[in-house]
């Protein structure tokens, strides 16, 4: 029987060995023609971490550290540890409910897992941080993680470094190449956007083994494929922090911008915009506070007035407009105009500041006094110049030397989304007056005194006065002078920035002549009663119409005459005169970029200044409507008295006449409570006395050069008002 | 007898390939197990002393085999078939007793709980017994193994514990019990019943696969085909043309309702949904009776997925052609395959050694197997015989279920993989049915009843 079925034990083992068969197949398939298998458990198993290298700082001209690093601390909570934690004292901390607790672990978990660390309340007070060090024994699962934020030490210079912030999905579209992750940081505005590349460093990666909960269970292949972290690179610039924090306290209260540039290098030294903010508040635990609220502000504190800022130039134009007609043979230094206080040769007569006969004799005269009707004049003759054949062609002209002077172009400054401003195409003019033979320099005369629809940026006006300082070029305004272990790559980005730009063949005998203009505005000219103390130096004043109110105060200048260090530009919008607002805050930057320091009488002089309010007053109504205090606006002052001050010593320099407008000195003592006290604000105590001793001292130390006819206010006179 | 002197010496006459296989396997077991559990942090030795760690228990349970395995050798032969009905009925009563004593392990209720914190699984012990009863039955010389009587019965001492595993819901364990029809069918179980009993499982795949319609119509055009075609032999018999037709209608019943009826209304939803994803079909576990039953009372059914099976394949598939070496199987390492160390043992293998390793196992696997084949077939005694096909029997099915299984050939049943796998009870019963083959082997001049 055992025999009888014997060749069954034959058929047996030839099924076996067709399932050994079928499975080996299946192994094939699996291990040896397939790889996505691999793939899959890389990514089940492998956890890669990135390691933040320290961003770069940024330093200015003294080494001293803008922009830094720092470290804050956030509470983290491993939610299936958290067993036992006093909750009531956590809560009491944190000042927080118990419903809110149960809100964020449910968040933490949905984020992060039970069994992972996720984020409880980011960025920790000093003061949380220390209770929660005490108490932490109370609190299992939870702990301290450190992370590192930005910090600006000097509080300063918002605009210009920028802030780094979370990036988004737009970003990440952007920068698809460059390695960026949800819940990366990058910079996002000013030096920290432009230098991005360079402050970042290098990101590392540490590839850790992770289990089937996420936990981390080791390094993966002892780090053999980890890649370490590098520094990003310090950048070091040429800004001036005790210029800078001094422009931005002289801008207080006010609508504006300063820029300063050293003319030798074209290095800027401070670039101020006003309102600001405190870019601290723009790091760690107090953005989420801040950033809605300065993005909804109608003052626009994160609007970089400087780069972006288009300003009709004004008066701070004529010595452009000069030099083009002086390199062009028009007119030469001696030629001179007779105005009688208005320009009526196109009909409509625009309005002169000065009546009295010769002011506008000669050139420098002209420029002395800001005689609209004598660059009016030349304005019209370089327009109509007989060597082209018509005024569209002599525009064209006109407009390529206002180009050359790095007008209507980007100039290409290291900060993001730079404005162009606008000197007119002329398709405009086309568009207004059909034609181009119709074309008349009478359409756009005021272009003449920096109005009609040219626009200036204030960089682009202190870039304006290196160009004249320089005897005819420039170097491309930038704050980054050099980076640390500049490789050849960061040297070819700031090559441009090494170039001089010398686009035109003006002689330096034309400058010789505008230098003097200069020179004499600020000696017996419209800012004669501003002074830098132990220099020379060139300036020019204006006071330029625009469509929003009042007109906006302008100041351009360098300094010292001779070897000119520092070009300045400022503009306080809708404050009136030219020399009475933006002359004084440029040449107190002046001067502390010259002297390293202020007399006593120009600091009481930057004190007083830095208080007065300037703000318009529908930004002042908006705050009052929508129940908000402004950012780095303190009033704390007293205002008769101030104004009294500021009176007396208008009246003492006889420059301007008791024109001064009271309202422009807030009255309004209510609203004083309800403002933040700014970092910067003035200790109360001794300010009064001292603005009262420093009265009479103030009142002898004007001088007096000439004596102007007092300005009456024509409202009948439609046209520009210039001073 | 002449060969009662080899009794004393019990290496005379046994054979050493299948004792040096069986340590191998035992050592790649442990090893394999080692791999699962490995921690960079805990020393091995000390974890060895204290045995808290599940490698070293398995040491120590292979140990303890070791000598159950040289005390069954040092038995004699005629203890088997004289014990074999007791056994077997001791067995059945032990398996009964699981539903009083029974302790609840991953939700089968079929381990009964011994002195020590170990337990015992009556199931497992049943193989034995079960493979010895049924070569008593057969060797007997009044049983004709021609004889359907004799199929029915030998099939009822195997369904008897299947039907209890069943019970007990332990559906791996339950299929074991069809391994032993190699053993029948070595002894004369016609191919026919194989035959039609594959047919079933073909109609049964085709029933997941295809819509009830289209496979109504495939199987109405075959009946009818072979009508046509045997035309001539219908007119001369027209009974013929009855079991045709009957067989037709018996199949499409299967397909229509009795496919349907088990799915929905005896497997569990987990269950069938295992087996649809076999075919790569979904299960609506809104069809499924019990499931139904759960959610009514309140209690969340859980969401069955492919989980266990997707992460086995990436084990084994991430190891590639050589393996990512002992120890550094990223898939082994952060636990990614549930029930690595009992169920899911050939992954840590598959994912440390690639297919050099998996290869060279399945090499060594087979060679056993055959080996045991070549023990059968030098038996004199049918008993010993019988025997030796159930064992033959139950490592390729263990084997061939449990490596489908982790491959994704086959439904997740609990099935471990024989000398590999974590496990007392499995080592246990594996150790005892290997030494007790070669104990009857080595008695294998001697004819026994």
């Amino acid at each position: 029987m055992a025999l009888y079925n014997s060749n069954r034990g034959g058929i047996i083992q030839i099924i076996i060995g067709v399932i050994f068969v079928i499975l080996i197949g299946q192994l094939i398939s699996l291990q040896v023609v397939s790889n996505k298998y691999k793939l899959a458990a890389d990514n089940n198993a492998i956890f890669r971490k990135i390691i933040y290298p320290d961003r770069g700082i940024i330093y200015d001209r003294k080494k001293r550290a803008l922009l830094e690093n720092t470290i804050s601390y956030d509470l983290v909570v491993i939610p299936n540890e958290a067993k036992g934690v006093d909750t009531n004292t956590l809560c009491e901390i944190l000042k927080i409910d118990k419903e809110e607790y149960k809100k964020r672990m449910i968040e933490v978990i949905i984020k992060n897992s039970r069994v992972k660390a996720g984020t409880f309340e980011p960025f920790l007070t000093p003061e949380l941080y220390a209770q929660l060090t005490e108490n932490l024994y109370r609190f299992p699962g939870f702990s301290l993680s450190e992370r590192s934020i930005r910090n600006y030490p000097y509080n300063t210079a918002a605009h210009v470094l920028g802030y780094v912030a979370e990036v988004d999905v737009n970003f990440l579209q952007k920068h698809e190449e460059e390695g960026y992750e949800m819940g990366d940081y990058a910079g996002m505005t000013g030096l920290e956007k432009q230098y991005e590349s360079i402050l970042m460093g290098q990101r590392g990666v540490k590839r850790y083994l992770r289990d089937n909960k996420g936990r981390i269970q080791g390094a993966y292949e002892k780090g053999e494929f980890d890649t370490l972290a590098i520094a990003g690179k310090n950048l070091f610039t040429s800004m001036d922090v005790e210029v800078q924090q001094l422009a931005e306290k002289l801008l207080q209260n006010k609508v504006g911008s300063a820029v300063a540039i050293n003319p030798k290098t074209g290095g800027v030294i401070a670039m101020a915009s006003s309102p600001g903010y405190n870019p601290n508040l723009l790091t760690g635990s107090q953005r989420r506070k801040t950033i809605g609220r300065l993005l909804l502000d109608t003052a626009r504190p994160i609007y970089n007035r400087a780069i972006k800022g288009q300003y009709p130039p004004g008066s701070t134009f004529k010595p452009l407009g000069a030099i083009i007609a002086l390199d062009e043979g028009l007119i030469t230094p001696s030629y001179g105009y007779n105005c009688f206080g208005a320009y009526g040769a196109c009909g409509d007569p625009r309005k002169c500041e000065h009546h009295n006969a010769g002011h506008a004799a000669n050139l420098q005269l002209a420029l002395a006094n800001s005689c609209n009707s004598y660059f009016l004049h030349v304005f019209r003759m370089a327009i109509d110049n007989p060597k082209y054949k018509n005024a569209k062609t002599g525009y064209l002209k006109w407009k390529d030397y206002m180009n050359s002077f790095g007008f209507g172009r980007k100039l290409g400054v290291d900060l993001p989304s730079e404005n162009k401003a606008n000197i007119p195409d002329t398709a405009k003019y086309n568009k207004d007056f059909g034609n181009p033979r119709y074309w008349n320099s009478c359409y756009m005369l005021t272009l003449g005194i920096g109005q009609d629809r040219m626009t200036a940026t204030p960089l682009q006006l202190a870039n304006s006065m290196a160009f004249i300082a320089n005897d005819g070029y420039y170097y491309t305004p930038h704050f980054v002078d050099s980076i640390e272990d500049e490789s050849e790559q960061d040297a070819a980005m700031l090559e441009k920035f090494r170039t001089k730009q010398k686009v035109t063949k003006i002689p330096s005998s034309i400058f010789k002549v505008i230098k003097e203009g200069m020179h004499d505005v600020t000696v017996y000219g419209t800012a004669a009663f501003i002074k830098v103390p132990g220099h020379e130096y060139c300036a020019k004043t204006g006071t330029a119409q625009n469509p929003h109110g009042k007109n906006h105060s302008l100041f351009v200048c360098f300094a010292p005459k001779d070897n000119p260090k520092i070009a300045v530009a400022v503009i306080v919008e809708n404050a009136g005169y030219g020399a009475t607002w933006a002359g004084p805050i440029a040449t107190l930057m002046m001067e502390k970029y010259l002297n390293d320091t202020l007399t006593p009488e120009s600091t009481l002089k930057a004190e007083t200044l830095s208080q007065v309010d300037l703000m318009p007053q529908a930004i002042k109504d908006w705050y009052v409507r929508n129940n908000k205090s402004a950012y780095l606006t303190p009033l704390e002052y007293n205002n008769d008295e101030l104004s009294d001050v500021w009176d007396m010593e208008m009246l003492a320099s006889d420059a301007i006449p008791a024109r001064i407008p009271k309202d422009t000195i807030k009255k309004d003592t209510n609203t004083k409570s309800a403002l933040p006290t700014a970092p910067t604000a003035l200790p109360k105590t001794n300010k009064d006395s001292a603005v009262l001793n420093n009265k009479k001292k103030i009142i002898k130390n004007k001088v007096v050069n000439q004596k102007k006819p007092a300005i009456k206010k024509k409202t009948t006179l439609k046209n520009v008002n210039q001073l | 007898m002449s060969t009662s002197s080899n009794q004393n010496n019990f290496s005379k006459g046994t054979d050493l390939a299948v004792i040096i296989l069986y340590m191998i396997m035992v050592t790649i077991g442990v090893l394999c197990i080692y791999m699962v559990e490995y921690n960079p942090n805990t020393s091995w030795s000390t974890s060895f002393i204290t045995a808290k760690t599940n490698y070293s228990k398995q040491f120590y349970f292979a140990i303890f085999c070791s000598f159950i395995g040289i005390f069954i050798l040092l038995m004699d032969s005629k203890v088997f078939t004289a014990l074999a009905n007791i056994l077997y009925a001791g067995g059945i009563l032990l398996m009964l007793a699981t539903f009083v004593l029974g302790k609840n392990i991953n939700g089968s209720k079929s381990w009964i709980p011994i002195a020590g914190g170990f337990n015992l699984q009556p199931a497992e012990l049943c193989k034995i017994f079960t493979a010895l009863f049924l070569a008593k039955f057969i060797s007997k010389p009044e049983t004709d193994f021609t004889k359907l009587k004799s199929h029915l019965i030998a099939g009822g001492m195997i369904a008897l514990p299947a039907v209890l595993s069943i019970m007990q819901h332990e559906l791996g364990l339950a299929l074991v019990y069809s391994a032993f029809l190699f053993a029948m069918y070595r002894e004369g179980l016609p191919a026919a019943i194989l035959v039609i009993g594959l047919s079933f499982a073909v109609l049964v795949i085709a029933a997941l696969l295809l819509e009830p319609t289209v496979l109504a119509i495939i199987l109405t055009v075959i009946a009818s085909l072979i009508i046509l075609s045997m035309i001539k032999r219908f007119k001369r018999n027209k009974n013929t043309i009855l079991v045709v037709i009957g067989i037709w209608a018996i199949c499409f019943g299967t397909v229509r309702f009795v496919v349907p009826y088990i799915f929905n209304n005896v497997l569990e939803c987990y269950q069938s949904t295992r087996i649809y994803s076999m075919v790569g079909k979904e299960y609506d576990c809104g069809m499924n009776i019990k499931a139904a039953a759960s959610m009514a009372v309140g209690k969340k059914s859980i969401k069955p997925d492919d989980y266990n099976v997707k992460q086995s394949k990436i084990a084994i598939g991430s190891g590639g052609f050589w393996g990512r070496g002992f120890l550094k199987g990223t898939q082994t390492r952060g636990k990614y395959v549930p029930a690595q160390h009992t169920d899911f043992i050939f992954t840590s293998l598959g994912e440390a050694f690639g297919f050099v390793g998996t290869f060279t196992f399945l090499a060594l696997y087979l060679f056993f197997l055959f080996r045991l084949i070549r023990i059968a077939e030098r038996q004199r005694s049918t008993f010993s015989r019988v025997y030796a096909y159930s064992v033959v029997g139950i490592f390729l099915f263990h084997i061939a279920v449990n490596i489908s299984m982790t491959i994704g050939l086959f439904p997740v049943v609990g099935i471990p993989l024989p000398l590999i796998s974590y496990g007392g009870s499995s080592l246990l019963t594996f150790t005892a049915l290997i030494f007790i083959l070669l104990r009857l082997d080595a008695d294998r001049q001697m004819v026994l009843r």
